[in-house]
């Protein structure tokens, strides 16, 4: 049977054009999926099946996660799985494995109010960091420097509709002396490429204006990423990862739906080739024992799910 | 021209702002491309490249958009 791999996604950005220039150089069938056109009836996974497997691009996590988990529920493999996604799309959940399998991670407390937060917050000692649990590029994303900066952040927090706005993930603040972190892009079982994000500002995201340069993947960067790679599924995924001086480095988040844009300029590594042979690989495995690679199902609920 | 908004992609590549009606010339794009209005600085989704380039105004961030 020859291969055909679908594309979900929502928006074809740099990313995009890169993977389908990948996917046209290997000669390889593929389809584009618009996650506003998809549609899925799960008594029938017929339309589907056509697909060894599945790139998920979507720009939204919540349509991204679903999709997918429709598509795994059918055994048709997905890059990454639903259980990758609702780990990595939530800083708590992600958290969580990490801590049971031993990763280092910036000190994390959770609470479910403001004035447990506050508690949590002070035991912890200023500055900290308060995330949403769900959501990306920094966004709403807080440094509290004192009491009266928590009181405010938690305050707006409390305002806002999405219950999971309530749920406070407070992170250590890890000082960047290079005011700088580092993110590694990690296919499979290797780190492929790594870069600096370097920016006068302490949110360093290249969304938000943090620069590139090559980072040397060295074997203790490469040792920890696979780690990280591991304690969240696996797969095709980006971490971000702060350097200290006393505690080698933590890992401060792993992403699912990787952007590099700005990576591959600065490392030179084909970054969409790796990640579409990755897809080949598992689509080859999938069409020649009907597995989907580190399958099952997801421990959490996605962005503003109802209970 | 074919229309207000759309222009044969083959003849001059290029396309209205929905919201301002600047005339931008689009180099190489695809369907599903975000592209920026240079003069009111909106966000555009080419919706279709053939017959014409056509654009929309693309989706406003939601929140759980990202990586």
């Amino acid at each position: 049977m020859t291969m055909k791999i679908g594309v979900l996604l929502s928006r074809v950005r740099v990313e995009e054009k890169w993977l389908f220039e990948a996917l046209e150089n290997r000669g390889l069938a593929y389809d584009r999926l618009d996650d506003r056109e998809v549609k899925f009836d799960l008594a029938d996974p017929g339309p589907w099946q056509q697909y060894s497997v599945v790139l998920e691009r979507s720009i939204s996590y919540g349509r991204g996660l679903y999709a997918c988990q429709v598509l795994n529920t059918w055994g048709i493999p997905t890059v990454n799985t639903a259980a990758v996604a609702a780990t990595c799309g939530d800083k708590l959940v992600t958290s969580a494995a990490l801590q049971a399998a031993g990763v280092p991670q910036p000190n994390v407390r959770v609470a479910f109010t403001p004035e447990s937060a506050l508690e949590a917050i002070e035991e912890m000692g200023y500055p900290v960091v308060l995330k949403p649990v769900i959501g990306s590029w920094g966004r709403l994303v807080a440094r509290a420097n004192d009491r009266e900066a928590a009181e405010a952040i938690l305050e707006h927090r409390e305002a806002l509709g999405n219950y999971q706005h309530q749920v406070y993930y407070i992170q250590e603040y890890v000082h960047k002396p290079n005011s700088r972190d580092i993110r590694a892009f990690v296919v499979g079982d290797e780190t492929i490429a790594a870069i600096y994000r370097t920016s006068p500002h302490w949110i360093t995201n290249t969304a938000r204006g943090g620069v590139g340069t090559n980072c040397p993947v060295t074997p203790e960067l490469n040792a920890i990423c696979l780690a990280a790679a591991k304690a969240v599924g696996g797969g095709v995924l980006a971490i971000d990862m702060l350097e200290t001086a006393d505690r080698g480095f933590l890992i401060n988040e792993v992403n699912h739906t990787m952007e590099f844009h700005s990576s591959v300029p600065a490392t030179g590594i084909d970054i969409a080739g790796e990640v579409i042979d990755y897809v080949v690989e598992v689509g080859k495995k999938h069409d020649e024992d009907g597995s989907i690679q580190n399958y099952k199902l997801p421990v959490t609920s996605a962005a503003g799910a109802a209970q | 021209m074919r229309g207000p908004l759309c222009f044969p992609m083959e003849e001059t590549m290029s396309a209205l702002c929905p919201e301002c009606e600047a005339n931008l010339s689009l180099n190489d794009v695809m369907r599903g491309e975000i592209v920026v209005c240079p003069d009111c600085g909106v966000d555009l989704e080419v919706t279709s490249i053939e017959p014409a380039v056509a654009l929309a105004l693309a989706p406003q961030e939601a929140e759980d958009w990202g990586e």
